[in-house]
């Protein structure tokens, strides 16, 4: 019985408010809803994406509070009270230091992966400002890339990494 | 299901072209219609090129954006020989129109090959038709014009015209029938490290993949497939979801059974609980020990012969020093980023769709017979492609979406579960490669035979009718062992066909991943047998400033092969030539704590005239990677007739933490560039093996490399 009312609750459609990028949107979808897919398709926040849908792959990597998080295994419910940023909220025109280490380092491929990639890397930068080769390894080895980017990645992190340093100091 | 109208009012609708109309007077390939209609205002000598009134160009692309460079490098090629200033140029993905751009098929490494005379000539005669218009305006010899950055110079009376203030006059002079290309010694663009055109909507969300095409009215569906391949559906039950709101339409299609809802989360929810029956047919025995016990059986009879020299039989007879090995490669899956997917609105007169396609062609065709529309009336966009290596030159996910909205009378985007992409792949087929080589009595190899055994991705996919010839010879199949490089007075080369129920596909490199393999380790094995070093045993074997044996000695001197004594390192190297291109690599692997690492990959190319080197660059680093998850760490395999693996815990791929540091070196060439997508692959696995054999002593011969096969 109980586990038929829980089964039976996370299917009805509720009222959640989520601060998108320091946006408020009302949305009415199920308790179970993954954030991906609510950001994705509800509010259109596409440059989030889904790779595996089991928090394996990192192409859906959002912050919740500044915390990098698999947004395809993070339900909207739980996400409610957080501060959620997207890439497309990471800056308003893609001038993030981060992003602009990026585009330096021209570092695309298919670009698939690379919103999951980035936001992982302001999330781990942010804790690490001076990383060590194995610190961006260990941060970094959970966003899959298959067109095999991570050369490249690896560099724009020192490059923001330094920057941010110069910045610092 | 009864919430459709309420979330509407929560859909931000983003663009819906992934690639729009182009604003303006369009004239059908060139200026034909002189005379008959009023002059352009934008000039529009090729379907390539679009000069517009305020001096920027607008340049066409026909091969599909993978994540390779071509919306960048092949606008290069047309810049440099149009005179073009890049910061000007804009870039733009073609729709599928196979009679406006020819074929669009991407794949094969071809793009800038088969592009390259075509594209060059296209700049060229842009410029030359800016310059005579300049000339006739300035009433000048158009020989004393000169073209720079988008501008026509008269340096005599020190005058210039920007192209965009010349695209009324240019669209009136005839169309030039010979032009004169540039002497690559001119070239300003070729050969920079130009910074690609996608990399910004890459970093900020706004590139448009597939997967994010929003359309008003749109439904959403997954497609659920038999498990079994070549299984049927038999029966579903739909009470089983009953409780799970939003479910619009369960339906069968012909490639299994589709999931509609008004979301995606909730037709991939409905799909994972949804008990469906299937009549699993005759394959539900199948595994990978049936399938190995047939490459087996198969290898021990002569196949269709690739390549016969001299006299294989009597050379290996003569000789006391001969050495057999027997190779192995597993099935692969691409596990490309983005799952498959694609966007489509079949309505009455017509139809458009959003597909990352490598064969926007194909697609459109198919979908026009799905239909039962003419083929024009079959809008076809080509969106960005998260990941292609082969994949998506097959189109059963943009079937899957036509059909299902056709049925729904409604825009859908259908997507797949990663389980279901990695289940219902077209993979890389598994093989067996038996060689025999024999070594005289002086140290050189005198015989070589190489045994390809492996389903035919020709014969067993894409020609479904059955086939009159027992053992036809599949030429793709023996890519790479057939054309071997080296200079062997015996060779035998010939191709087993062992066809499974397992869909066989393009993958990264196809055959030459596999034979590359066998053939150099092989060649490892016998310079050991002939006493030699592998570099010296190769270079022996290969003609003198041969493009070969030039880039074996860039390589060898880029890394220090033969000075190379780094502690618990230990190298391994390798050469193959493929897709025209010539690469040789030297891995430094370290085999310790029950671990194999890759610390470092030394890489030279010989690819042709380079076009943008750091595309290049990222290109053989990119095909090198993929090449070690496939040697290190991926592999499919077959139980009760169906996939074991699902997602990417169990078919791993390389991390970063596992990418070694990567050198790539590329030849200077004048000759016409070849491809730069998938030769990188092909030596990776045989430069690790051989690597590990240094390390550790015992041979590699089977992949993926496991720590079970070393201790």
């Amino acid at each position: 019985m109980v586990d038929n009312f829980c089964k039976f609750s996370s299917q009805i459609m509720k009222i959640f408010t989520l601060n998108v990028n320091g946006k408020q949107h009302s949305i009415s979808v199920e308790a179970d809803a993954p954030l991906l897919w609510v950001l994705r398709d509800e509010l259109g926040y596409t440059g989030t994406k889904f790779g595996c849908g089991r928090g394996l792959c990192g192409a859906c990597t959002v912050h919740l509070d500044g915390e990098a998080t698999r947004s395809c295994m993070t339900t909207v419910e739980f996400a409610e009270d957080s501060e959620i940023t997207t890439i497309e909220g990471l800056s308003e025109d893609g001038t993030h230091p981060v992003q602009q280490a990026w585009f330096e380092e021209d570092v695309p491929q298919c670009g698939y992966c690379q919103s999951g990639q980035i936001m992982t890397a302001v999330s781990f930068l942010n804790r690490n400002p001076n990383p060590t080769e194995a610190d961006i390894d260990s941060a970094m080895k959970m966003n899959i890339c298959r067109c095999g980017t991570y050369p490249s990645i690896r560099k724009a992190i020192n490059r923001a990494a330094d920057k941010q340093l110069s910045a610092d100091e | 299901m009864n919430n459709i109208m309420d979330r509407r009012d929560f859909i931000r609708v983003v663009s819906t072209t992934g690639s729009g109309l182009v604003l303006g007077l369009y004239l059908p390939y060139t200026n034909k219609l002189n005379g008959k209609t009023k002059a352009a205002t934008i000039f529009e000598p090729n379907v390539w090129i679009k000069v517009h009134p305020d001096n920027s160009v607008l340049i066409m692309v026909g091969k599909s954006e993978m994540g390779q460079g071509v919306l960048t490098s092949l606008p290069m090629i047309i810049a440099e020989e149009m005179d073009l200033d890049w910061s000007t140029v804009k870039v733009q993905q073609a729709p599928a129109d196979k009679d406006k751009y020819g074929s669009q098929m991407t794949g094969g490494s071809r793009s800038i090959a088969s592009s390259w005379k075509q594209l060059r000539k296209a700049g060229a005669t842009a410029r030359e038709m800016m310059i005579s218009a300049a000339a006739k305006e300035w009433g000048v010899p158009a020989g004393d014009c000169t073209t720079k950055a988008s501008h026509v110079i008269h340096n005599m009376s020190n005058r210039k015209m920007s192209y965009g203030s010349l695209t009324e006059k240019a669209s009136q002079v005839p169309i030039p029938r010979r032009v004169s290309l540039k002497n690559p010694k001119q070239f300003s663009i070729i050969g920079k490290n130009i910074k690609r055109k996608d990399t910004q909507p890459k970093l900020n969300g706004k590139a448009q993949f597939s997967m994010d095409v929003q359309l008003e009215g749109m439904v959403y569906a997954t497609v659920v497939r038999s498990p079994v391949f070549g299984g049927q559906l038999k029966s579903f039950d739909e009470a089983s979801i009953s409780d799970i709101q939003g479910v619009i339409k369960i339906f069968k299609i012909e490639n299994g059974l589709a999931i509609v809802a008004r979301s995606i989360w909730v037709a991939i929810k409905a799909g994972k609980r949804l008990k469906i029956t299937w009549d699993k047919g005759e394959n539900d025995a199948l595994d990978s020990n049936k399938i190995k016990a047939l490459l087996v059986e198969k290898s021990k009879k002569q196949g269709a012969i690739a390549r016969k020299k001299g006299n294989v039989k009597k050379a290996i007879k003569s000789s006391d020093n001969q050495v057999e090995a027997v190779y192995e490669s597993p099935f692969q899956a691409h596990a490309t980023m983005e799952p498959m997917n694609c966007t489509a609105d079949v309505q009455k007169n017509k139809c458009r769709i959003w597909a990352a396609t490598q064969a926007p062609a194909r697609a459109q065709k198919k979908a026009a017979k799905i239909t039962g529309l003419p083929i024009k009336k079959v809008e076809l966009n080509v969106t960005y492609l998260g990941g292609g290596f082969g994949r998506r030159s097959i189109n059963d996910f943009v079937y899957d979406a036509v059909e299902i909205s056709k049925v729904m009378e409604k825009p859908v985007k259908m997507v797949w579960t990663r389980e279901e992409d990695m289940q219902h792949d077209y993979y890389r087929p598994a093989s067996l490669h038996v060689m025999k080589g024999a070594i005289d009595n002086e140290n050189h190899l005198t015989a070589w035979t190489h045994r390809v055994v492996a389903p035919s991705i020709l014969f067993s996919q894409l020609v479904k009718m059955p086939f009159p010839f027992k053992e036809k010879l599949d030429i793709i199949s023996v890519e790479g062992a057939k054309n071997i490089r080296y200079d062997i007075p015996n060779i035998l080369v010939d191709y087993r066909m062992a066809n499974t129920p397992v869909p066989v596909g393009w993958w990264r490199s196809v055959y030459d991943s596999q034979n590359a393999f066998a053939n150099e380790c092989f060649m490892d094995e016998l310079a050991e047998a002939a006493g030699k070093d592998p570099l010296q045993f190769r270079l022996e074997l290969l003609p003198k400033s041969s493009r070969e044996r030039n880039v074996l000695t860039l390589l060898a001197e880029k890394a220090g092969w033969e000075t190379f004594n780094s502690g618990p390192y230990y190298q391994g190297l390798s050469f193959h030539k493929s897709f025209g291109t010539y690469v040789a690599q030297v891995a430094r692997v370290t085999v310790k704590d029950n671990t194999i690492k890759v610390g470092e990959i030394h890489c030279a190319v010989d690819c042709g005239t380079v076009i943008n080197p750091s595309i290049v660059d990222a290109q053989i680093s990119g095909a090198i990677i993929y090449g070690l998850s496939a040697a290190l760490k991926s592999k499919i395999t077959v139980s009760n007739g169906r996939i074991d693996q699902s997602n990417f815990d169990d078919f791993d791929v390389l991390r970063m933490d596992e990418t070694p540091k990567i050198h790539v070196h590329l030849i200077e060439s004048d000759a016409a560039p070849s491809g730069v997508g998938e030769p990188g692959l092909p030596p990776a696995a045989p430069a690790v093996a051989n690597a590990v054999y240094a390390a550790t002593g015992k041979r590699i011969r089977r992949l993926p490399i496991t720590i079970q096969d070393i201790i």
